[in-house]
């Protein structure tokens, strides 16, 4: 019954993620098709996995963020970080091998996540309302990746670098493997773990938990943490992908894209349950349209237009009422309303 | 008095939501001049009552007379204009707005189209001195205290010359001199002539302050008296509705067990200002004591002291004989000390969980992150409790919000006595519920006692008291005031002359 539930959480994202390709089959027979070439597996679906993995990373510590009623803005701005602190040490430590690229991965997450873990001070300790408090490190964030790269687009000579985000590992891109081992991670932690029923019950009522002995300060300075590990992640990705490390334009609007992903893989932005498989395929619909909006020749202008419309069509579909209001009373509705009636019994 | 003609009459006034009839044929008179209070317990309508004079809740049947003529208030403005203004229980001002602002929003005074602030901050400093207040009236609202607080909603009452003010718990977050300030400013009004609402759960400051009172309990009128002539005793069994005929004692659950006379936990002169006033109390090992007292005597307070959910600001608490601070309800857990909280809805259930997730989290929290306790274990644990607690529907994975109050209770009574605690702290476990789930929780109380638990049984019901409890604690006016043995000679009569008070 669990998976049944699970599944009509799901259902409408998948269906809207289905269509969203089959669009691109119809201009594009050859959409689906995966050659192997050179050692390196080629199409357009390992290209949306690729190109999607910062977005899926971020996304999913975004979610956890989000279940416990607060939300992350600072996202774009730590990729933007990241990615020229990443960039910064690979060229400046004179060396061969791989030891520049460990100190650079080590440094920079190192520093994502005493950045994501200020934002959990802000939150947790002082009682900045999450929004403000991630604004003032989505502003500095992106002002410090500026002075880091002195404004330019600092560019990255140091052959290892590339592989984070354009090497490949059994012929696939090695970002698939980041973002699965990162979503592996936040399963197990959340799972196999008792820190995903903290987080959700943090997130659908504090005081109660409070008083069931959990200190939720500590859980969400461990979701900030997170969220900023994960956006961290990503930026290594972005600025890997293209050996260079942008300041100004590196993740821009990515915490918007994030909230998004979340939304619309169906965890409530009022915080509690929350469903990390329904983000990752939330951020595949977001990634896939780009993609789509680029490949079937759409004027690049009517990309963001075209983005909030299909967003809205994924939001209405969710949406228990609007399905009603189409296409009358809906079987899931009506099962769901049934088992609440079920489930008020007097004693 | 009574040949002055009354400002306002309501008569048989009947209030009706879905289901429930909120009010049936309430009376209401107020005088010019006179302080009259409203009594009765929780969800006797004494809100209702006050919406429906402030055109808050349509009337559905009965007559409003005011001044003399008929009148049919149709919502809270039209009331302010023809001047019946309230001061609500939690002071609803913007505390982040200066005193001038905060008294004048909503009618502001304008010239050639532009705010008059140097006449607002005037008006509003003679306002505030006609109540003996002096203040600086441009300083934001949060810069003075909640009593000051209080006076400026009353200011912002009278600004639009209330002929009746109605003041819905203005005490209830007030110390002894903050309320007499506000007594004096209150006898200042009624004497200038206004006709004063005043609703409160101190029975001293009923006495205190008022002249006539209406009782009323389950939405029903039980009757109007002079304040001076009713006594006290007589007020409370009104207000509760039980004769005062000795009832004979129902026979006790709690068959002779032998007090270890051990104690588990005890105070000293611990308190916190404003809440409750420092008081010593013992709990033995493997007793029952209940916490007897009129709402708002501090019951919840005292017993969210002893689980660390509120810090005390004075005194001691001894766990078996050695000092401890509590400064998290998490260390209180460890000690293996429990506490289910009066308000289920907020400070109980998490609503997003399932049954089984809401029955192990007080355990799951105190094993940490890593010690996961399987859904195998956990299944197990919930289906041990939903059969032994009887919860209905018996499915472990249905959402606690689907449950009804009783089962609801139960569930958070299973997320506590998984933890084998040495304390339960019980704060109204039986409110809200059937008849049938009160006496499941009454039993699992006594057999849980004979195990050797202590148990602090908090409850509004003297009878469950009576029942359940060894010793009994009276607490009135946020003071501890006596404690009893449970035996023969204490009957309810005892009980409810401890809680109301004087005589």
């Amino acid at each position: 019954m669990v998976n049944l539930l699970m599944k009509s959480k799901l259902l409408w994202p998948i269906v809207v993620l289905v269509v969203i390709l089959l669009i691109n089959l119809i201009f594009d027979p050859s959409f689906f098709s995966i050659d192997y070439r050179n050692g390196k597996l080629v199409g357009s679906l390992v290209d949306i996995l690729n190109r999607g993995a910062p977005l899926i990373l971020i996304s999913i510590g975004m979610t956890l963020v989000i279940a416990t009623k607060g939300i992350d803005l600072s996202v774009g701005s730590v990729i933007a970080m990241a990615g020229a602190i990443g960039a910064i040490t690979v060229t400046s430590i004179d060396g061969e091998g791989l030891g520049p690229l460990f100190i650079a991965v080590g440094l920079t997450l190192i520093v994502s996540i005493i950045v994501g873990g200020w934002n959990g001070i802000l939150v947790s300790r002082i009682g900045v309302q999450p929004i403000v408090a991630t604004l003032i490190l989505m502003v500095a964030g992106r002002g410090i990746a500026q002075l880091i790269t002195g404004g330019q687009i600092t560019t990255v000579y140091y052959d290892p670098y590339q592989f984070l985000g354009g090497g490949y590992l059994f012929a696939l891109p090695f970002s698939i493997f980041i973002v699965t081992f990162v979503l592996l991670l936040a399963l197990f932690l959340t799972r196999r773990t008792s820190l995903g029923l903290f987080i959700e019950a943090v997130g659908s009522n504090p005081e109660a938990s409070r008083l069931a002995g959990l200190n939720s300060k500590n859980i969400m300075m461990m979701v900030y943490m997170f969220s900023g590990f994960c956006a961290g992640v990503g930026g290594l990705i972005l600025s890997s992908n293209v050996m260079s490390a942008d300041g100004n334009n590196a993740g821009l609007w990515f915490e918007l894209d994030a909230i998004l992903a979340v939304v619309i893989g169906g965890t409530s932005l009022m915080g509690g349950r929350f469903n990390l498989m329904g983000t990752l395929i939330g951020a595949l619909i977001i990634q896939s349209l780009t993609t789509t909006i680029y490949s079937i020749g759409v004027p690049a202008e009517t990309n963001l237009v075209i983005k909030a419309v299909v967003v809205l069509i994924v939001c209405l579909l969710q949406s228990p009422e609007f399905r009603r209001k189409i296409f009358g009373t809906d079987k899931v509705n009506k099962n769901r309303v049934k088992k609440e009636s079920e489930g008020v019994t007097l004693s | 008095m009574d040949n002055a003609q009354p400002r306002l009459v309501m008569k048989k006034i009947v209030k009706e939501f879905p289901g429930v009839r909120a009010l049936s044929g309430v009376n209401l008179t107020l005088y010019p001049g006179e302080v009259h209070a409203i009594m009765g317990e929780n969800g006797a309508g004494k809100s209702t009552l006050i919406k429906v004079l402030t055109g808050v809740y349509p009337i559905d049947g009965g007559a409003v007379e005011y001044e003399g003529k008929k009148v049919i208030i149709k919502s809270p403005l039209e009331a302010q204009l023809l001047g019946i203004s309230t001061v609500y229980q939690e002071v609803n001002l913007c505390t982040n707005l200066s005193v001038t602002e905060n008294i004048f929003i909503g009618r502001e005074i304008k010239k050639n189209g532009k705010l008059n602030w140097r006449k607002m901050h005037n008006q509003a400093k003679k306002l505030l001195e006609g109540l003996q207040l002096q203040i600086d009236v441009t300083k934001l609202l949060s810069s003075y205290s909640v009593a000051i607080q209080q006076m400026i909603a009353i200011a912002r009452a009278l600004n639009v010359s209330a002929k009746v003010l109605i003041l819905d718990e203005p005490t209830s977050s007030l110390d002894r001199d903050e309320v007499n300030q506000l007594f004096s400013v209150i006898r200042k009004l009624k004497n200038e002539g206004l006709a004063i609402v005043f609703i409160s759960h101190f029975l001293d400051q009923i006495y205190e302050i008022t002249d006539r009172l209406t009782v009323l309990r389950n939405g029903e009128y039980i009757g109007e008296y002079m304040t001076k002539d009713i006594p006290r005793m007589d007020l409370v069994s009104k207000m509760i509705g039980k004769e005062l005929v000795e009832m004979k004692k129902i026979e006790s659950l709690a068959e002779n067990k032998t007090s270890l006379n051990q104690s588990f936990l005890s105070t000293e002169l611990l308190g916190l200002q404003g809440k409750i006033d420092p008081f010593s109390i013992q709990i033995n090992k493997g007793e029952i004591l209940g916490l007897a007292g009129l709402l708002g005597a501090g019951r919840t307070e005292l017993a969210r002291l002893l689980f660390g959910a509120d810090q005390p600001d004075k005194g001691h608490i001894h766990l078996k004989g050695k000092q401890i601070k509590f400064s998290s309800p998490k260390q209180a857990i460890y000690e293996k000390i429990g506490f289910c909280s009066e308000n289920r809805k907020s400070e109980g259930i998490i609503p997003d969980l399932t049954v089984r997730e809401n029955m192990i989290l007080v355990i799951q929290g105190k094993y940490g992150w890593f010690r996961f306790i399987s859904k195998e274990k956990q299944r197990e644990i919930a289906d041990e409790y939903i059969s032994l607690l009887n919860i209905n529907p018996a499915n472990p994975e249905q959402l606690i919000e689907n449950l009804s109050g009783g089962n609801q209770q139960k569930v958070i009574l299973a997320r506590w006595l998984i933890t084998n605690p040495e304390l339960l702290i019980l704060d109204e476990p039986t409110r809200g519920i059937d008849i049938g789930a009160k006496t499941e929780i009454m039993k699992l109380m006594t057999n849980l006692s004979k195990e050797g638990t202590s148990i602090l049984f908090i409850s509004s019901e003297i009878e469950e008291i009576l029942r359940a409890c060894d010793r009994v604690a009276v607490l009135r006016d946020r003071k501890l005031e006596k404690e009893f043995n449970n035996n023969e000679e204490l009957t309810q009569q005892k009980l409810m002359k401890e809680m109301a008070g004087g005589v």
